[in-house]
């Protein structure tokens, strides 16, 4: 009877796994099969049609969430270094606790409330939904999984690097910008790829904050296109050939995401070894 | 170790000639101060956001607050037509798909768990790990539109009708069959946190000391029996990892919204469409044609803030007490 219970519930350990893998699969297999028959041309170099029409693209989408996620990669990565420099060399006190538990917090605010925010203090004072806006989002986003990663790949520089550096009469500020985030810059990296994958496909906080626009923007201060928006917008409209194209669109944003997980995978697994 | 020594070696001979005598060495040391003021103050900076986040949104939903007070948690009528607001279903929504999610979740994600730390071999433990992982990676957008075109026809055309054939009798599962609804948002949510809780749960089971097994097994017991302390000795951390996995599913906005049905009512069925918090917002905010319609829905922001920040804050307490715990064990 002990040994019947034992192999019930291994099999049933063992049916899970291959349950959870089904699933991962089956996910993939129709973003592949569906996207790949979806993709064209068209699809990467047109601009929308009109309701009704077949056809168009999503140049204006694919470019407007490439631009957004640049402007939030150049806000967030400055300011998520130098907190975790702190939190890594400095931090000691009060400030650095409660810092560290307001980074976990951040991480834990859903995206959406984070939309909301920001439209609170940039959208409602600009009086338009923006590029700006939607970039700013992005970055609240990125900043805990950045100083995260970051502060984690600071404490693992050996303590003896940087007292080489100090005893070579190297001041500190130096020492840790090039020597420190020098030797750590791998690590660094794949956590700004990482959180870069993340935030390419949050639809949430741009919902209201960047909106979206069936246009090329030449500006920063209006409505711009992105990705995900574009997929959710044409998900649940009621056209077929809008389907097909936010099928499209999956396929090329879950390729990018798995692309740049699997390979921050593949290197850093490589180091560890 | 040997890749870095030779490159902090190059810079630090850079360095050493850059900084020569003693008036250098002075400016440098107040370079030092200011450096490092800079770091604390950007680090003061995001500790300023979280409250400024707090702040603005509670005053930008002023006017929701003051008008409704407590009742906006309690009373169920969202009705924006005759400028009524109440909360209620849109939370009853959110912990019940939430629940649904880890009813499912939980289970299988401990049971791949055990599979992970106990079974497989060695080698196949950080393949399989990624893979699932993966599933943390792929965008909430993607999951529903997976979710609409994929599993909302197959719960319309063969779970529903299968339970309510088989356990129609019960409240839970009567109505008709549309597919879309709180049980389909329930199992997006569990796919979508199973990858969480078990993460967390392998690294507790890794980190309990290996002889607790072994001494099981030296007693007689069975695999499974000798799993069972195993789990016991882990059993915050696992908590831990749950408790992570419903703030993710409370916050979760896009998947749900694609498949919840977006109908703000509270229905006895788990096949009916409902609505969360975080849907409400994503459906309505841009259509919030006056302010005190736009000042409810960043009150139920704010709601949800403090929602998430609570499971939050008790999943961080309990997976440090437990990496604390198994320390002070081994």
């Amino acid at each position: 009877m002990r040994k019947f219970i034992d192999k019930l519930v291994f099999g049933l350990c063992s049916l899970s796994t291959v349950l959870v893998l089904g699933i991962l699969f089956l996910i993939l297999i129709y973003i592949l099969l569906n996207g790949i028959t979806s993709v064209n041309l068209d699809f990467f170099t047109q601009l929308p049609k009109p309701v009704g029409e077949e056809g168009g693209g999503m140049a204006n989408a694919i470019l407007g969430s490439a631009i957004m996620v640049v402007i939030a990669t150049i806000i967030s990565v400055p300011v998520s270094l130098a907190a975790a420099i702190y939190l890594a060399e400095f931090g000691r006190g009060k400030i650095a606790v409660i810092t560290r538990f307001m980074v976990d917090v951040l991480a834990g605010v859903p995206s959406i409330v984070i939309g909301i925010f920001i439209y609170t203090i940039v959208v409602l004072p600009m009086q338009r939904f923006s590029a700006i806006a939607g970039a700013l989002a992005l970055a609240m986003i990125m900043v805990p999984t950045l100083v995260r990663a970051t502060e984690e790949a600071i404490r693992l520089v050996p303590q003896t690097v940087k007292e080489a550096g100090l005893a070579l009469g190297a001041p500190y500020w130096r020492v840790i910008i090039e020597i420190v985030l020098v030797s750590a810059h791998k690590a660094i990296i794949s956590g700004i790829l990482l959180a870069i994958a993340r935030v390419a496909g949050e639809t949430a906080p741009l919902l209201f904050t960047a909106l979206g626009n069936r246009f090329f923007v030449k500006v920063l201060d209006r409505p711009i296109a992105s990705l995900p928006v574009q997929i959710y917008t044409y998900a649940v409209s009621p056209y077929d050939d809008w389907h097909r194209q936010a099928w499209a669109a999956t396929f090329l944003l879950v390729m990018f995401v798995l692309l740049i997980n699997l390979s921050v995978r593949y290197v850093t697994r490589n180091k560890s070894s | 170790m040997d890749k870095i020594s030779p490159l902090a070696e190059t810079q630090a001979i850079n360095l050493e000639s850059n900084f020569q005598g003693k008036k250098r060495w002075l400016m440098t040391s107040a370079a030092d101060n200011g450096f490092r003021q800079l770091t604390k103050i950007l680090a003061i900076l995001l500790l300023g956001l979280v409250i400024t986040l707090l702040i603005s949104m509670i005053y930008s939903s002023r006017l929701s607050i003051s008008q409704f007070g407590f009742s906006f948690v309690f009373s169920s009528t969202w009705d924006p037509v005759k400028e009524v607001f109440g909360a209620l279903p849109f939370i009853y929504g959110t912990l019940v798909s939430s629940l649904i999610a880890l009813a499912f979740a939980v289970p299988i994600s401990l049971g791949v768990a055990v599979f992970l730390t106990e079974q497989c071999p060695i080698k196949l433990r950080p393949v399989i790990l990624t893979l699932v992982e993966l599933l943390a990676a792929i965008p909430s957008v993607a999951y529903g539109l997976w979710g609409i075109f994929v599993l909302v026809p197959f719960m319309r055309e063969v779970v529903n009708p299968v339970l309510g054939k088989t356990l129609g009798f019960l409240p839970l599962f009567q109505g008709p069959a549309y597919g879309i609804g709180l049980l389909t948002s329930g199992l997006i949510l569990a796919v979508m946190i199973v990858p969480i809780t078990t993460a967390i749960s392998v690294s507790s089971l890794t980190a309990v000391d290996p002889t607790q097994r072994e001494a099981a097994l030296a007693l007689g017991a069975t695999r499974w029996e000798a799993t069972q302390i195993m789990l016991l000795n882990a059993r915050s951390g696992i908590l831990g990892g749950v408790i992570l996995g419903l703030g993710r599913a409370l916050g979760e906005t896009m998947a749900v919204t694609m498949v919840i049905g977006n109908r703000p009512e509270i229905a006895a069925s788990l096949l009916a469409p409902a609505y969360t918090m975080a849907s409400v917002i994503a459906n309505e905010f841009a259509e919030a044609t006056y302010d005190l319609y736009l000042h409810a829905l960043i009150e139920i922001g704010v709601l949800l803030f403090i929602l998430t920040f609570i499971v939050q804050g008790l999943a961080q307490l309990l997976i440090r007490q437990i990496t604390k715990g198994t320390k002070s064990n081994a």
